[in-house]
């Protein structure tokens, strides 16, 4: 006899995520490196097994490679079950269609079939661009306390950035009365995180619906949680006081990582009660040399720091050698920072390599801007990649041609 | 060609008491993250292995919450895996002693294990050998020599013990034929051919050494089995180089620890390409450097806070070092705190030991400052 599920969680992790740029070229969003040792994706994942959700469909559609190898079989986050655990869910072939994900809504919509296997009560989407620590159970727990038939998180944002964002307007019982996307004149600062709680029969119903309407974007924002309101369903808001970051552009995914750092971070990993798991790499610990100096950072195993780290968030297996200083930035996992170079107010992704007395980005307290480096490339030694550049190969390949020198 | 692993868990515990009262020799904790098993089990997974009987005697509770059920090292299978093997004790307790006291011992507790695995081969090893060494290689050369039996040996600078057990040293000649094993008794230092405990044979050749040993009531699997067996049988060494240790005494671990600091043994150990240490995977998040943190020549594990100074430090998963401390040439394992303005030199503190606010403790190279787990100082 197999039980049926209380809730299944549905994580949208198919999106490109354009604007994370170069970060994005041969990964999806959710398998951004953060943190130092996670990926983006992690969060959500860690979040639904924190709040014993043990059955996860992951929504792939955009290079799904990397993020199928990560998550595996999903036994670094518990979720290597007989009946449930983690599913990655690509877009297929059925007898009558054949069809790429055509919007959030869709992609729910042709995987109905995996949610009606476990016979849910609830359905909790997820977005995999966000980074926060939140336990969905209270929010499964106030929906049906409300016997709501859609619950949105939201979360206090400021005034200025409102117009960013799906924004809500509520009663004083926390439901919903209005919700707009993206609004130029937003009437208030209550932001949908992209976390919603549906009931399952009412969900269906509507996916269907929406499925069938052929001017729908078949997008949950644009389309269908504005359908539900139309028709006076009950909607409330789910109001969320923690930390919580859309991580998906360079400017906001650095923030982010700084948001690691500092005497009381605001972004705290530390708490043993609310782990974020993530797939080890089997690094030895990290060695910080003789000549070394860090400053307000945070490294991780596979290091060797034989420079000056300040105000940096390290991944994995870098290297940062005598006379090197990185300050300012975020640098992925198996970077090598060669002798004498310099990397201020950057990214810099996966296993490039950064040459002796190459200088990357420029200050931030001189006015430089955010500087980001593609995966594998090697910097030569002496180049200067100038501040708010986006540099991929071929972009260093002709800085080098130029003979863009440092000194 | 199919091998099987056996690691003794509990050997030379004796040598550091204080790391092994509550723990076998297997799960002492060494170089911020790891435990002693680690590297053996490691090199068995690396070199092909993929099923491991780990010999345990007592104390082993801390193990099998380190090995939990293999998954860590790839070895959560359905065939083969990593078995534990405790004392194996019959209902209505025989006349007989069940609990072992010398590898030969607990071999022969394990007959059933070595009688009903089905790999053609078997690999025995210690469990505080400290190394990076690819076993599949020593297999093969084992195979292609037609030996019997083939021992690792490396050629080592060996200081005579004060401790209980002598180094065994081989002697052999040029085509590496052991024409004799015995305990170094030189009162000097020299150059041996130092015995690492690591063994490879057919597994139908163990077991008629086992049975062989059971039918003569023998106790040393060297002195009684194999030494009389140089000449009858082809007993051949395979030549190891690269960073070895084994630990023998706190003092002895405390180099050991420290020898991790070298970048040539940190190579030699943790930068061998495709062959990575594995170990239970805890989670922790990365180490978080303050404004005033100041850290020199150390290895420090994840999960840890620094606010203080550190140097020449192995700091292990979670420690904490409070503002204005001052830590020199110390080991500080798993989760300990240590308070504000603290000067710590040459102290190991076991797991979550707690240093309070402006203690001072030193110890020397030769005889660290041993704090217990758990002890508040």
């Amino acid at each position: 006899m197999i039980k049926k599920k209380e809730c299944v969680a549905m994580l949208l992790a198919g999106g490109q995520g354009s604007r994370l740029h170069l970060l994005t070229e041969r990964l999806a969003k959710p398998a951004v490196p953060f943190g130092g040792k996670y990926r983006i994706i992690d969060f959500p994942i860690s979040n639904c097994i924190n709040s014993g959700i043990d059955t996860v469909g992951v929504l792939t559609q955009y290079q799904p490679l990397a993020l199928n190898e990560y998550i595996g079989n999903g036994q670094p986050w518990d979720l290597d079950r007989a009946y449930g655990g983690v599913m990655m869910l690509p877009p297929y072939q059925a007898q009558k269609r054949a069809d790429w994900y055509k919007g959030t809504a869709n992609a729910i919509y042709q995987n109905m079939m995996f949610i009606e296997k476990y016979d849910p009560e609830f359905v909790l989407v997820l977005s995999g661009d966000h980074i926060y620590k939140m336990d969905y159970s209270k929010m499964i727990e106030a929906h049906r306390r409300t016997g709501a038939d859609c619950t949105i998180a939201v979360i206090d944002v400021p005034e200025s950035e409102a117009s960013r964002f799906g924004i809500m307007s509520t009663r004083d019982d926390m439901s919903i009365y209005d919700f707009e996307e993206k609004p130029a004149h937003p009437k208030s600062t209550m932001a949908s995180m992209g976390v919603y709680v549906f009931g399952k029969e009412k969900l269906f119903r509507y996916l269907e619906a929406d499925e069938k309407d052929e001017k729908s974007h078949k997008d949950f924002g644009k389309n269908v949680i504005p359908a539900m309101l139309a028709a006076g369903e009950r909607m409330f808001a789910y109001r969320f006081d923690g930390y919580w970051k859309d991580v998906g552009t360079v400017s906001s995914l650095w923030e982010a990582n700084m948001d690691l750092l500092g005497e009381r971070p605001k972004l705290d990993l530390r708490d043993s009660r609310w782990r974020i798991y993530s797939r080890s790499n089997a690094y030895p610990p990290h060695y910080v040399g003789n000549s070394a100096v860090i400053c307000n950072s945070q490294i991780t195993e596979g290091c060797e720091i034989y420079g000056t780290v300040i105000n940096s968030v390290i991944s994995g297996g870098v290297t940062v050698a005598r006379d090197a200083v990185v300050r300012d930035s975020v640098i992925f996992d198996g970077v090598d920072i060669c002798a004498g170079a310099t990397v201020d107010y950057s990214i810099i992704d996966s296993g490039t390599s950064v040459g002796a007395g190459a200088v990357v980005g420029r200050r931030m307290d001189e006015g430089g801007r955010l500087t980001l480096v593609g995966s594998g490339i090697d910097i030569p030694a002496g180049i200067r990649v100038p501040d708010g550049a986006l540099a991929s190969a071929d972009f260093v390949r002709s800085l080098n041609s130029e003979g863009g020198r440092a000194r | 060609m199919t091998v099987v692993g056996i690691i003794f868990s509990n050997i030379h515990d004796e040598n550091i008491p204080d790391l092994t009262r509550m723990r076998t020799m297997a799960s002492v904790p060494f170089g911020c993250r790891y435990r002693l098993i680690d590297f053996t089990l490691s090199n068995m997974v690396n070199s092909g292995i993929g099923h491991v009987g780990v010999i345990t005697h007592y104390n082993y509770q801390s193990l099998m919450d380190h090995l939990g059920s293999g998954k860590d090292w790839d070895l959560a299978r359905r065939s083969g895996g990593i078995q534990i093997l405790p004392p194996y004790i019959t209902a209505f307790a025989s006349s007989r002693p069940s609990l072992y006291s010398t590898r030969m011992e607990a071999l022969i507790g394990v007959l059933p294990f070595i009688r009903g695995a089905k790999e053609d081969y078997v690999v025995l090893s210690d469990c505080d050998v400290i190394c990076n060494i690819d076993f599949s290689d020593m297999i093969k050369k084992h195979v292609d020599s037609g030996a019997d039996c083939t021992i690792a040996v490396r050629h080592s600078y060996v200081v005579p013990r004060s401790g209980t057990s002598n180094n065994v040293v081989l002697s052999y000649d040029s085509d590496g034929n052991v024409t004799d094993i015995a305990e170094n008794m030189d009162s000097q230092p020299s150059y041996r051919n130092v015995n690492l405990n690591m063994y490879v044979m057919r597994r139908k050749y163990l077991e008629e050494i086992v049975l062989d040993a059971m039918s003569h009531g023998y106790k040393s699997f060297t002195k009684d089995e194999l030494e009389p067996r140089i000449g009858r049988d082809r007993i051949k060494v395979y030549e190891c180089d690269g960073y070895f240790a084994t630990v023998d005494s706190l003092a002895d671990y405390f180099a050991c620890s420290m020898d991790l600091l070298n970048p040539g043994t940190r190579r030699e150990l943790f930068g061998v390409k495709e062959r990575p240490v594995f170990t239970k995977v805890r989670n922790s998040v990365p180490t978080l450097y303050s404004n005033d943190a100041v850290a020199k020549n150390s290895l420090i594990a994840d999960g840890c806070v620094i606010n203080g100074t550190v140097e020449n430090c192995i700091l292990f998963r979670g420690v904490k070092v409070g503002r204005g401390s001052h830590i020199r040439n110390s080991i500080l394992m798993q989760d300990t705190a240590v308070g504000d303005n603290v000067y710590l030199n040459c102290v190991i503190a076991d797991k979550t030991a707690f240093i309070r606010d402006g203690r001072v403790l030193s110890g020397c190279e030769t005889q660290p400052f041993y704090i217990e787990k758990n002890q508040t100082v």
